[in-house]
């Protein structure tokens, strides 16, 4: 597995603290992402992985510590704002536009990127429509196209949410178990077509994930996070084989 | 997002799909051309219909003008349902529109038509940006609700200053001048009629292109999913205050043609129960189209008409038995039971309502 720290700095959190109440959901997480790495984060359920995501895309406010992208301070900044300097995210429930079909969610996605309000102009007539059909070729989702998103299935529904993600190039995709609700024949295939259109497209990444073999295949960094701070981070099969982790983590 | 990230995406991906999509889209568009064809054919019989009223009906000029007036604001209406919201305070514009119209009018003698129009539009665009920005932080019942309240401090006002507004009496629109000509009143009430249904055809079609457009669209994603729309960069809130805006401009516009066409500007035009006519008819003649708006007001206007001449009082309990149907069985409106009648439902999608 090759070592990304030479390559240049992406996200970086230091010191995140946030606690719900009574429950501790980050306490000081020092985390950081370098281009090209797609980061895995494992850990037990409710441990604060999502919240993770929420904290980094800026839908909720740190109690302490600092988030940067590319050596921009972008803490608590609103998440259109930090959407568009190039953090996009994929949720674990899809959040599609339900009326709109597949296509005009990766247009209306892509006319916000280019900035395209010209009132007068059909939404189909953009520029970038091929651009589109090809990412949507590229997910896997070319087939439903034309479909209206609220009548979609599960898994397609997952991707296209992903395909949205992608239609603003951001420079890292933040993913919350993107292969849940996919059905599980079919969902190494899907992570292989995903893993491969963000290599493609030169997209790094953070996921969470719950599925080990997913994990131990896709990642080139594992993260694991429990009661509220990060236990070990390192690569994959080093993390995954530390008993400790075994124990606290997969086997428990 | 940085210069450099925008060469994310390779080429290779973007052309591999240019030879696979060969056959059905070409179908799909000549569909979706003669779709159009038929829709701008049928726009453009109903303008030549309208234009030759004067001539052929000549006695319903008058009530197809403020029926135009009218629907105009109800198209307005039509683009905040769009959003999925319905707003009760819609003629406050309509009585800006027609206000702007009656101040200028009696603080310049003579002065022409289209000033009377700008005023109106400028006015009601100014007072919709500024309440726009308070109301479009709610949503549902709650957007209803305080631009109601709005809309009833504006009629209060409009009542209690009478020095200013003239009270209750309300202000007279002296007749104005159309491009510098003086008309008589019958020679007006044809011009007028004309400068109105211009602008009706202008605005159908702009709200038209509008709402097809990538900010039209937006609409529709501020109803379905404002977490999506906030993470592809966008603020729901600043697009349904630019839909809010124009809504707010149509209603004005809708006024100070009311004004004109009837010479007075009244608070009645502001009252609660104008607003929420607007919204009525909009639910009658159906969101899914802007031909629904006019559709919706000529119907409405036309029973309030000619009921009232057949039966005394009997409106009111026709058009709510009517709404009361359209609900249960259309709730698409008059536009669905059009596309139903004639099967045009399956070549484009209803509004979600229908579908429910």
């Amino acid at each position: 597995m090759s070592d990304y720290s030479a390559s240049p700095l992406l996200l970086q959190a230091e010191g995140l603290k946030l606690r719900f109440g009574g429950i501790i959901a980050a306490d000081g997480i020092d985390l950081s992402l370098h281009e090209g790495e797609h980061l895995a984060i494992i850990g037990p359920n409710g441990a604060g992985k999502t919240t993770f995501l929420n904290i980094c895309t800026g839908y909720l406010r740190p109690q302490g510590g600092s988030v940067r992208f590319e050596n921009r301070e972008i803490t608590a900044q609103p998440p259109r704002q930090i959407t568009r300097l190039g953090i996009a995210r994929a949720f674990q429930i899809p959040q599609l536009f339900a009326e709109q079909t597949v296509l005009e969610n990766m247009l209306l996605a892509v006319s916000v990127r280019e900035r395209h309000w010209n009132p007068l102009r059909n939404l189909h007539a953009v520029p970038e429509r091929r651009e589109m059909e090809g990412l949507l070729e590229l997910v896997g989702c070319s087939d439903v196209r034309d479909r209206v998103a609220s009548e979609l299935p599960e898994g397609k529904r997952k991707l296209a949410d992903i395909a949205i993600a992608l239609a603003l190039k951001p420079r890292v995709l933040l993913m919350d178990e993107p292969t849940s609700g996919v059905a599980s024949a079919d969902k190494f295939d899907v992570m292989e077509t995903l893993m491969n259109a963000l290599r493609q497209a030169k997209v790094s990444s953070v996921f969470v994930e719950h599925d080990m073999e997913m994990v131990s295949r896709y990642a080139t960094r594992v993260a694991v996070w429990a009661q509220g701070k990060i236990q070990t981070t390192g690569a994959p099969e080093v993390v995954l084989n530390d008993p400790d982790v075994v124990r606290n983590v997969i086997g428990g | 997002m940085s210069r450099k990230s925008l060469d994310a995406f390779p080429d290779h991906a973007v052309s591999a799909t240019a030879a696979a999509e060969a056959p059905w889209p070409v179908r799909r568009r000549h569909r979706e051309k003669y779709a159009m064809n038929k829709e701008l054919l049928a726009f453009i019989i109903v303008a030549v219909l309208l234009a030759v009223v004067p001539f052929t009906f000549g006695t319903s000029t008058t009530f197809i003008a403020m029926s135009l007036a009218k629907g105009l604001a109800v198209l307005g209406i039509l683009i905040l349902l769009r959003a999925g919201q319905v707003s009760f305070g819609h003629a406050m514009y309509f009585a800006i529109g027609a206000y702007a119209a009656a101040f200028l009018s009696s603080a310049f003698r003579g002065i022409d038509m289209l000033l009377l129009i700008g005023a109106a539009i400028l006015a009601s665009g100014v007072a919709g940006a500024i309440v726009g920005i308070f109301v479009t932080r709610y949503r549902g019942i709650f957007f209803g609700m305080v631009n109601l309240a709005f809309s009833m401090v504006f009629y209060s006002i409009l009542e209690k200053a009478f020095h200013i507004t003239g009270g209750s009496d309300g202000m007279r629109i002296r007749r104005p001048t159309l491009l510098g000509m003086e008309l008589k009143r019958a020679e007006f009430d044809i011009a007028i009629y004309y400068v109105i249904l211009l602008f009706a055809l202008l605005s159908v079609w702009l709200v038209w292109r509008y709402l097809r457009s990538p900010m039209g669209e937006a609409l529709r994603a501020v109803k379905s999913n404002e977490t999506r729309l906030e993470y592809v960069g966008l603020s729901a809130k600043s697009v349904l205050l630019g839909g809010y805006i124009a809504s707010a401009v149509l209603c004005g516009i809708g006024g100070v043609f009311m004004g004109m066409v009837q010479g007075l500007a009244t608070p009645e035009h502001a009252f609660w129960t104008r607003s929420s006519e607007l919204v009525f008819i909009a639910a009658l003649g159906g969101p899914a189209h802007v031909a629904g708006a006019f559709g919706g007001t000529v119907v409405f206007e036309a029973v309030r008409t000619y009921a009232a001449a057949l039966l005394d009082d009997s409106w009111q309990l026709i058009l709510g038995v009517t709404l009361i149907v359209i609900i249960l069985w259309a709730p698409g409106g008059m536009v669905e039971l059009f596309r139903r009648l004639t099967g045009l439902d399956r070549a484009k999608t209803l509004t979600p309502e229908a579908g429910r």
